[in-house]
């Protein structure tokens, strides 16, 4: 199913136009995402100064995308599947700017922790978490793009790992600053990091659920049920 | 046609005041319809939607015989209206008393050429009502619940054709609605009107749902849509797919309804 075929020419056009725009946006965000947890690991200023002040461009994407969904549902009154496809733009590019939200505040305790020397790091691992939030995000979209419900499926059901992850995280960084309370400000600002990392793998979940909704007609969110 | 189970378990009291079973019409040679079988719930809306040329007009005439004005049409099939379990199509029974239970609204609001008052008593006239003043009660009780008393009570012997088209369409629903119809038919009732005069309409619609059954035929996918409990999609003769409103345009069950439905036909 993709947008082609219309009557109208130009409602195929403006579809197109809105679905290659929400995986660019897509794109950009992930690479926000990513390079803030490069610039975590690094310590490069300039990039982390950069992540932030690029996040204007994924809001202004979002409010360009949620514009011209309005302007399908005024000229087009869509139906069915298109209707499917225009309701879950609007989630998913909302789940995208917070998504964009959570690179900028990452980008912002990198800094802080980076500006303090990185003095008393504790050494808790967070690569694992990153590069899974990481890849259900791509998953997510590329789901999206191909409209495929077995791999949005398993990107839902990611979700879980990156929550046990958290979870393990936090448990980690308690005992450091039980042992060196030195180390609570900048164990705290890593709680934050990886709260985000989390939150990130949430919003994928989220849009991987707006692609089952786009192509069953089912909307499986707040279940338990993935029966596909 | 499977059951609409989802729609029947929210309304216990849904009950047929239809049944069309195996329903084929022919216009002489030519088999305008193929093998239609569906209910028509009564007190709810029933939208046939479907491309010009697919036969939803024609399946909504069988409902009150109007095909029998043209020789060499042909019919098979039943349509079984109840309580009475009679089949509208079988020989034997009268047109015009089939025309009595159930009436019509058309495209284009056709007043007579007569005054208002006499446009709504002509069907009691028809069916020998001879009372003035019973004509008169019902003509006004017409008028009412066709929501166009307030407007033409002080110039009911006025021609019609004074009436804008809006108010000309709900003459013509007043007139239907005066021989006490059981299902009220309506082939694009407002793709004449304005915007403001559709409106009415289709509140009307809804306000007469309460006590009429009702079968509409529209090219509007947003009208079917808002005003009908259950939708049949028609292509070529054939019911493709028949059920719930509120599901069928959100979510239908063949690619066919789908590709109708978001505009990808054709």
């Amino acid at each position: 199913m993709g947008a082609s075929d219309h009557a109208s020419k130009q409602y195929d056009v403006d579809l197109d136009s809105i679905r290659s725009r929400v995986l660019q946006m897509g794109g950009l965000v992930e690479s926000q995402i990513r390079r803030a947890l490069e610039g975590l690991g690094s310590g490069d200023c300039a990039a982390l100064d950069e992540i932030i002040a690029n996040d204007h461009k994924v809001n202004a994407m979002e409010v360009a995308l949620d514009g011209d969904c309005s302007q399908v549902i005024v000229k087009r009154q869509p139906a069915a599947n298109d209707l499917r496809m225009i309701l879950a733009i609007t989630k998913t590019v909302t789940d995208l700017e917070r998504m964009g939200d959570e690179a900028q505040k990452i980008a912002r305790m990198a800094k802080s922790i980076h500006e303090r020397g990185g003095a008393h790091a504790a050494p808790v691992e967070l690569g694992h978490a990153s590069e899974l939030a990481i890849s259900m995000l791509r998953r997510a979209l590329d789901a999206f793009a191909r409209l495929d419900c077995a791999s949005a499926a398993a990107v839902i059901r990611d979700d879980a790992g990156i929550d046990a992850e958290f979870r393990s995280i936090l448990r980690q960084l308690i005992t450091y600053m039980m042992e060196d309370p030195r180390t609570i400000s900048t164990a705290l600002e890593i709680v934050w990091i990886a709260k985000a990392i989390e939150r990130i793998g949430d919003h994928a979940k989220n849009m991987a659920e707006q692609v089952i909704y786009i192509v069953k007609g089912t909307d499986v969110r707040h279940t338990q049920k993935l029966d596909l | 046609m499977s059951a609409p189970e989802t729609f029947m378990e929210q309304r216990t009291a849904l009950a047929a005041k239809a049944e069309v079973r195996q329903l084929d019409f022919y216009y002489g040679d030519f088999r305008a319809l193929k093998s239609i079988s569906m209910p028509v719930y009564e007190r709810h809306v029933t939208a046939l939607i479907g491309p010009s040329g697919c036969g939803k007009s024609t399946f909504l005439r069988c409902f009150n015989r109007m095909h029998d004005l043209y020789p060499g049409n042909r019919y098979s099939g039943e349509i079984v209206l109840q309580p009475d379990n009679a089949d509208l199509l079988a020989r034997g029974v009268d047109p015009i008393e089939v025309r009595m239970r159930v009436g019509m609204v058309f495209q284009k609001p056709n007043p007579f050429p007569k005054s208002v008052f006499e446009n709504v008593a002509y069907g009691l006239r028809v069916r020998g009502e001879g009372s003035r003043r019973r004509i008169e009660e019902k003509v006004e009780q017409a008028l009412n619940d066709a929501a166009l008393w307030d407007e033409v009570k002080d110039r009911l012997h006025q021609p019609a054709y004074n009436l804008s088209g809006g108010q000309q369409q709900r003459l013509c629903i007043a007139r239907a609605l005066a021989t006490d119809p059981e299902l009220l038919l309506f082939d694009e009732p407002t793709s004449a009107l304005d915007p403001i005069a559709t409106s009415s309409i289709e509140e009307l619609i809804h306000d007469l749902k309460q006590r009429i059954t009702i079968l509409i035929v529209t090219h509007n996918m947003q009208q079917a849509a808002r005003v009908s409990d259950f939708t049949a999609y028609m292509y070529l003769g054939e019911l493709i797919e028949y059920g719930v409103t509120d599901e069928l345009f959100i979510k239908p069950a063949k690619k066919q309804t789908e590709d109708y439905i978001t505009g990808r036909f054709g």
